[in-house]
């Protein structure tokens, strides 16, 4: 468990935190210029900050009250920066080795070879960073950091230099990170879907304080914590693949609601995370028919959450679990939308995006 | 070494072999101090920063006499310097050793500009990815930015290794021209040329001089694209 407590003051505002990170993957979530960047680096050592403490489990790694600072290539913290950073000197395979030649011979190290499986990167080992793609390089960054045997994963917006194809591309990787070598992660980012895809916890941050943790789907849940903002919201839905059918779609059962799914690649039975954008949800106050839509979910409204803008955000409790919906606040009006009325939830199956269903963890 | 004996006199020889030596040292001496200069010029903030950056340049614009006759006044026996190290059996006036140390520091800033521009040109990040996979400052300076600026380095040694070779005011100030103790290449052109029928010598010895300098450029030229191959990340 890494517990962090931070003040640093930044251009234009000051950085207040505290949290801790139990193991899974805690994703630091908020817009970009709100101190994530900061606290990451303060983590990895990389930033001396005006005050705090960071510990890891028992072994403290800087106490400004202690005059207590480790410096980053003794704190064994595995950093994937946003861009990479492979030496051009080196060849992959040789960036790879740089990790393990600094590891400490006592440490639980994870083989090349398992490492090179498990990220794909067997065809890349003779080349030289400079011919690579950004997502090959990002590959390569995480298979260097997880060979320094490292007690954690930083990962600092690693997917944001990466086009859609080709942060659709790494995720997967994370997620194979946190199931199958389960390495406790802190991992930076300001998109949701991201969050939903990996977050164990999330840590929402705003103007440098912690405005909210708890897990992925309480807090993408939660219409007062939007952090990449109100076109961004969605909520997190856990649910069992039932069966695959043959016109290419996945029958999920979400606590007893059947979904419909474009076809995804996960075994009948294991548990997937999807991600249902408020602004693709339709809301009904009758039981719709004659739709052309595959997924409706019965609930009871929560609340609705209006701003200054035309848009309102309905929080609906279903059996499935929270569903955000945005509509527009003449047709909450007219359809009566308020808290403790019941309505449906209508969700296109090809609303839901590839990129918004990962593994559950 | 018969064949270059019956083309070169005697005289001429040792002041080639000479002009060698003492370059090679001057050289190979000045370079750590080169490289540790240039990292901090290009890295650190610390106070008097701009001092040492007047004080490394001092030898390129100063008259070469001047700095010659500056090393005379500290190294020589009677200098503050030059006295303290003849007691532990250091001597520089008049020998190899001082033409090697003018040698060296008139280099001395061509080499300390060539290695600090290379420096510049790594970027601190890789330094940083370094130092979080483990790596500590030496080792880090050792395997990521030492072999980044190797270019650097081989284009600034050969500078520096030319400027040697082709060094006279300061040399000859300092430590005279001697046959066989002082007299470098260049001594030794200046001293044929003031002597009636001396022009052939001077001659074979500019040919000399400037097959030593387009071997040390071709010599350099491939070493660096080697290196610059591979630091290119290809």
């Amino acid at each position: 468990m890494l517990t962090v407590s931070l003040r640093h003051a930044l251009p234009g505002f000051g950085l207040d935190v505290q949290f801790e990170a139990p193991p899974g993957v805690t994703v630091l979530f908020g817009r970009s210029g709100t101190g994530k960047t900061t606290v990451i680096q303060a983590v990895a050592g990389l930033l001396r900050p005006d005050q705090g403490r960071v510990a890891l489990d028992s072994e403290l790694l800087f106490d400004t009250t202690q005059r207590h600072w480790l410096p980053p290539h003794k704190r064994r913290m595995g950093y994937v920066f946003q861009e990479g950073r492979l030496f051009p000197h080196l060849t992959v395979r040789q960036n790879l080795a740089f990790g393990q030649w600094f590891a400490p011979r006592d440490a639980k190290r994870e083989s090349l070879d398992r490492v090179v499986e498990l990220l794909g990167i067997g065809p890349l080992l003779q080349r030289r960073p400079g011919l690579l793609s950004g997502g090959e390089k990002q590959r390569v960054a995480l298979g260097r950091a997880l060979l320094s045997a490292p007690r954690m994963i930083l990962a600092d917006e690693p997917l944001s230099a990466l086009d859609e194809a080709r942060k659709a591309e790494i995720l997967p990787y994370f997620e194979r990170l946190r199931d199958e070598i389960g390495i406790p992660m802190l991992y930076v980012s300001h998109s949701a879907a991201e969050v939903a895809r990996l977050a164990t916890t999330v840590v929402v941050l705003q103007d440098g304080k912690v405005q909210r943790q708890g897990t992925a789907a309480e807090v993408l849940g939660d219409t007062a914590v939007m952090p990449a903002g109100v076109r961004a919201a969605g909520a997190l839905l856990e649910a069992r693949v039932a069966s695959h059918h043959n016109d290419g779609l996945t029958e999920l059962d979400a606590g007893g609601v059947l979904l419909f799914l474009p076809q995804i690649a996960k075994a009948v039975g294991s548990v997937v995370r999807v991600r249902i954008s408020a602004h693709e949800v339709i809301l009904s106050r009758q039981p719709p028919e004659g739709l052309s839509a595959l997924n409706i979910l019965p609930g009871t409204i929560e609340h609705v959450r209006t701003g200054g803008g035309p848009g309102a955000m309905v929080s609906l409790q279903t059996p499935a679990g929270r569903v955000l919906a945005r509509v527009t606040r003449r047709s909450a009006q007219a359809l009566g939308l308020e808290a403790g009325v019941e309505c449906f939830a209508v969700v296109k199956t090809v609303s839901i995006a590839p990129e918004d269903i990962g593994g559950g963890g | 070494m018969n064949a270059e004996a019956a083309w070169l006199g005697p005289e001429e020889w040792q002041a080639v072999m000479l002009s060698l030596r003492v370059s090679l040292w001057a050289t190979l001496a000045a370079l750590p101090l080169a490289v540790f200069v240039a990292y901090a010029l290009a890295r650190w903030q610390f106070p008097g920063k701009q001092l040492l950056n007047s004080l490394v340049h001092l030898p390129l614009i100063l008259p070469p006499v001047v700095t010659g006759y500056l090393l005379l006044m500290v190294f020589g026996t009677k200098g503050p310097v030059g006295g303290a190290l003849q007691q532990i059996g250091i001597v520089f006036a008049f020998r190899w050793t001082g033409a090697a140390l003018a040698a060296g520091i008139m280099a001395f800033p061509l080499m300390v500009r060539a290695i600090r521009l290379s420096v510049e040109a790594v970027d601190p990040k890789l330094e940083q990815a370094a130092a979080t996979l483990g790596a500590s400052r030496a080792l880090c300076f050792a395997t990521v930015t030492l072999p980044m600026i190797l270019p650097g380095l081989i284009a600034g040694t050969v500078l520096g290794f030319a400027k040697a070779m082709g060094e006279f005011g300061a040399t000859i100030t300092f430590v005279s021209s001697i046959p066989g103790q002082t007299q470098t290449l260049p001594s030794a052109i200046y001293t044929f040329l003031q002597v009636p029928g001396g022009e052939s010598a001077a001659l074979r010895l500019t040919l000399v001089s400037i097959a030593i300098a387009l071997i040390a450029l071709l010599l350099s030229e491939l070493l660096a694209r080697r290196v610059a191959d591979r630091a290119g990340g290809r």
